[in-house]
């Protein structure tokens, strides 16, 4: 465990926390501007944070500690994974368990916890959240595994660095087959994964139409600050990684110095920035797909997680 | 204007085109069933209670020629009871549930009579609207909730929305009994805005009463101001003339422009598209804007009262051709999405046979199929309206209606500006009866078709009912929803947009 390792891994883990809200702010603004609004500028959400947690929070009759303690697990899921991935350095003290596997773990178990607490209400509400969640769950984790596993096929190795890190020594794995196939396919279940457009509506306030939300909608307060923060940084952390994998230019590589690190966090930020710009200019164009429709277009994404996976077979030798 | 050749005969004529007749119990039901198979269709029954009994009046009204026709029934007091038409008419039915509900006249051989406007924590013997009841006493303090429906079978689980939402809208209680995502029942338990309005307008000189009219439903101030000025001009056997019928044809179409284009955008929000909703909300603005500058009110109040109609200028047709395009290139892009298209086509549709028995109006009517129209029904001024149909009663059908409405809507204010300007005789009016202080009134309102019914004495109104098109299709909203999926409700209920309001009186 080397010194510059984890300054690398204190920055993503603290730059994620701290800029989690940011990103949510930048989305809606970039949102609001192409749709002709004013929008509440890119603050918006610290302001909200700072309002939930100033409230009370309200435990529900008869919900237990599922229902406490799932706001807490979200978020220690969430840091931990963005301590994992591979967004400023590609070294990091944890290098040993930052295994796709263990991320895709990790994001699961936040999920699951939200799903059990939006069941442990008792609420229709949170209940119908959480089997919609449970049936988009069960299409999004195998598209997610099987799209990495497609990128590290070229890499030799499940570990997210060692793939980011193989894609930076590369310089166009985005643009091999078998790149482009995973890139797309993982950018679909990523969509799925942090509730956006054209799967869930962030911005609505139609509680039967909802997913994420209605799973929450019992939460007040401070954990409600939680969760929403969390999202906010869960979305950071998964456009990132995606980001990384498909331009990983700027990331530190091992040098350790101050200016490289400075370097790397800049880089994060522009293209998490621009990746998330894009993200809501899409949102623009699309509207949210009749809830029967989702697993037809995760099924699309899974089929084309399994082509990148074969066509790495046939190319990826190739090209390594 | 009736010939010899229409039903009914000319009767005693009371009013603008209306003949009314007091019936017995037995013709009651023979007579209302002459009217239905000569094409009239209920369209209000008043009650008014006169101390030692109580008089029922059912309005049955038929277009193209106007043709008003009341049944009035007299029921004793102390045996309040009035045969039914619940089996022959659907809406006959809930007029009655309501009837009894707030005056106690039991309708006889009524095929399921229970509550509708009464919530359980009224007082048992308390009838809000029977004269002398002034005060409203406490409330019950025990009760039994409202019994529901229960939906048995494996898997059924219920989802109970409301009354109170996310959104700013209006309450209302929905209870959906669901099969994982399959709505099977939906029970919508309305009526928790009940102000007592007919009773506001009691006692009220004609003048007064406007401000209460109004305010009915905050979106259809000229809708129901218009009713209520027709009705009480139909009372006093007044004529407004030419110029002023013209300018109530353009306030009525404003109206439906504004109201129609925000549901077109609230219609895209719904289903994510949020873009279309950002515009649409721009261009209402830009009407509420010409509103502003034509009455002096963003909402077009105070324009049209009883014998008059005042405006400060006159819209600019070249104003409104200019916002017609923004709105067709919106509407255009909103369907140019294939997502939209997908949630839109085939959502909730509602079968020209449902809406028929269910008596629906305006654009849920129109969007399957129901062309009932009052400005071409019973017109003021001699403009063609060209009737927007669709078939397919779903949410794209009520979609398109609206779309198309907006159009002829400035096609008509066009017609009625040139109009305005030249001396051609456009007044259209029928037999103008001598009144005996009764009055009804009808106006297109852009939800439907509006229709009030006013007694007078001394220029001080006695009774006046309210009929908003929103109480024809409420019912219709869970005929629509059977089958459809809980995530298309919220479109489903905004494709309807029915005013809770102007329902619960």
């Amino acid at each position: 465990m080397s010194v510059p390792s984890v300054t690398g891994t204190l920055v993503q883990i603290v730059g994620a926390a701290a800029a989690g809200p940011l990103l949510i702010g930048w989305t809606r603004q970039v949102r609001a501007k192409l749709e002709g609004r004013q929008g509440a500028g890119v603050l918006q959400p610290y302001r909200d944070l700072r309002k939930q947690f100033g409230r009370q929070s309200i435990d529900p009759i008869g919900t237990t500690m599922v229902f406490a303690v799932a706001p807490s697990i979200m978020a220690a899921t969430t840091l931990m994974a963005a301590a994992l991935v591979p967004l400023v350095t590609v070294i990091s003290p944890a290098d040993r368990i930052g295994d796709m596997f263990a991320v895709v773990g990790l994001l699961l178990l936040g999920t699951v916890s939200l799903v059990l607490a939006g069941l442990d209400t008792g609420t229709a509400f949170g209940g119908m959240g959480a089997s919609r969640m449970t049936t988009i769950l069960a299409l999004v984790e195998p598209t997610l595994l099987v799209a990495v596993f497609a990128l590290s096929i070229p890499a030799g190795s499940t570990n997210l660095a060692g793939m980011v890190a193989n894609a930076a020594r590369r310089g166009d794995l985005v643009l091999s087959p078998t790149g482009a196939l995973a890139v797309i396919a993982l950018l679909i279940v990523v969509l799925a994964e942090t509730g956006r457009l054209p799967f869930d509506n962030p911005t609505t306030h139609l509680e039967l139409t909802m997913v994420h939300e209605a799973m929450i909608l019992e939460y007040s307060g401070p954990r409600l600050a939680i969760l929403e923060w969390s999202s906010g940084v869960r979305l950071l952390v998964l456009t990132g990684l995606c980001a990384n994998l498909i331009l990983p230019w700027g990331i530190e590589r091992g040098t350790g110095s101050v200016l490289s690190l400075c370097v790397a966090t800049a880089a994060i930020a522009l293209k998490v920035g621009v990746l998330n710009g894009l993200v809501a200019s899409f949102e623009v164009v699309v509207a949210k797909v009749r809830l029967f429709k989702v697993p037809e277009l995760l099924a699309g994404s899974f089929l084309i997680g399994l082509l990148a996976v074969t066509a790495s077979y046939f190319v990826g030798s190739q090209g390594r | 204007m009736i010939g010899p050749d229409l039903f009914p005969p000319a009767g005693n004529q009371v009013g603008l085109n209306r003949s009314a007749e007091y019936v017995s119990g037995t013709e009651l039901e023979s007579q209302a069933r002459e009217l239905f198979n000569a094409g009239f269709r209920l369209a209000l029954v008043s009650c008014t209670d006169e101390g030692d009994r109580l008089t029922a009046v059912h309005l049955f009204l038929a277009g193209q020629p106007d043709r008003r026709v009341e049944l009035r029934s007299v029921i004793d007091a102390s045996h309040p009871t009035l045969p039914s038409l619940g089996n022959i008419s659907f809406p006959a039915g809930r007029f009655e549930r309501e009837m009894h509900d707030l005056f106690g006249v039991i309708p006889t051989n009524h095929p399921h009579l229970r509550p509708l406007v009464r919530h359980p924590q009224w007082p048992s013997d308390w009838y809000p609207m029977l004269g002398g009841q002034s005060t409203v006493p406490d409330f019950n303090s025990e009760w039994t909730p409202f019994n529901f429906l229960t939906v048995d079978g494996v898997g059924v689980y219920e989802i109970p929305v409301g009354p109170v939402h996310a959104g700013i809208i209006e309450p209302g209680h929905f209870r959906f009994s669901v099969v994982g995502e399959t709505i099977l029942k939906l029970k919508a338990r309305l009526w928790f805005v009940h102000r007592g309005v007919e009773k506001l307008f009691e006692g009220r000189l004609v003048e007064e009463g406007i401000e209460v009219a109004e305010r009915i439903s905050g979106d259809t101030a000229v809708g129901h101001a218009l009713a209520y000025s027709c009705a009480i001009e139909d009372a006093l056997g007044l004529d407004v003339g030419q110029d002023s019928r013209l300018l109530r044809v353009i306030l009525l179409e404003m109206e439906r422009i504004y109201n129609h284009v925000s549901d077109l955008g609230a219609l895209a929000n719904d289903v994510g598209f949020g873009i279309i909703n950002a515009h649409a909300q721009r261009i209402r603005e830009r009407l509420l804007q010409i509103n502003l500058a034509t009455t002096g009110h963003r909402l077009l109040r105070g324009s049209i009262l009883p014998g008059e109609t005042k405006v400060i200028s006159i819209p600019e047709p070249a104003q409104l051709r200019e916002i017609l395009a923004d709105i067709a290139e919106v509407s255009a892009l909103a369907l140019s999405n294939s997502t939209v298209m997908d949630r839109f086509s085939g959502t909730a549709a509602l079968s020209r046979l449902n809406a028929s028995e269910l008596g629906c109006l305006g654009y849920v009517g129109r969007a399957s199929g129901i062309d009932i129209d009052a400005r071409r029904d019973h017109p003021t001024v001699s403009l063609t309206v060209e009737g927007v149909l669709r078939d397919s009663g779903d949410v794209l059908g009520r979609f398109l209606v609206r779309r198309d409405e907006i159009s002829e809507s400035v096609r008509l204010i066009e017609s009625a500006l040139e109009l305005l300007q030249s001396s051609e005789q456009v007044v259209i009016d029928g037999i103008r009866a001598k009144g005996d202080g009764s009055g009804v009134g009808i106006s297109e309102g852009w939800r439907g078709t509006i229709v009030h019914r006013v007694e007078l004495t001394d220029s001080r109104i006695t009774r006046l009912k309210v009929v908003d098109p929103s109480w024809f299709n409420w019912p219709a909203l869970p005929v629509a929803l059977k089958d459809t999926i809980v995530p298309d409700f919220p479109l489903t209920n905004k494709s309807f947009n029915l005013s809770y309001a102007g329902n619960d009186l």
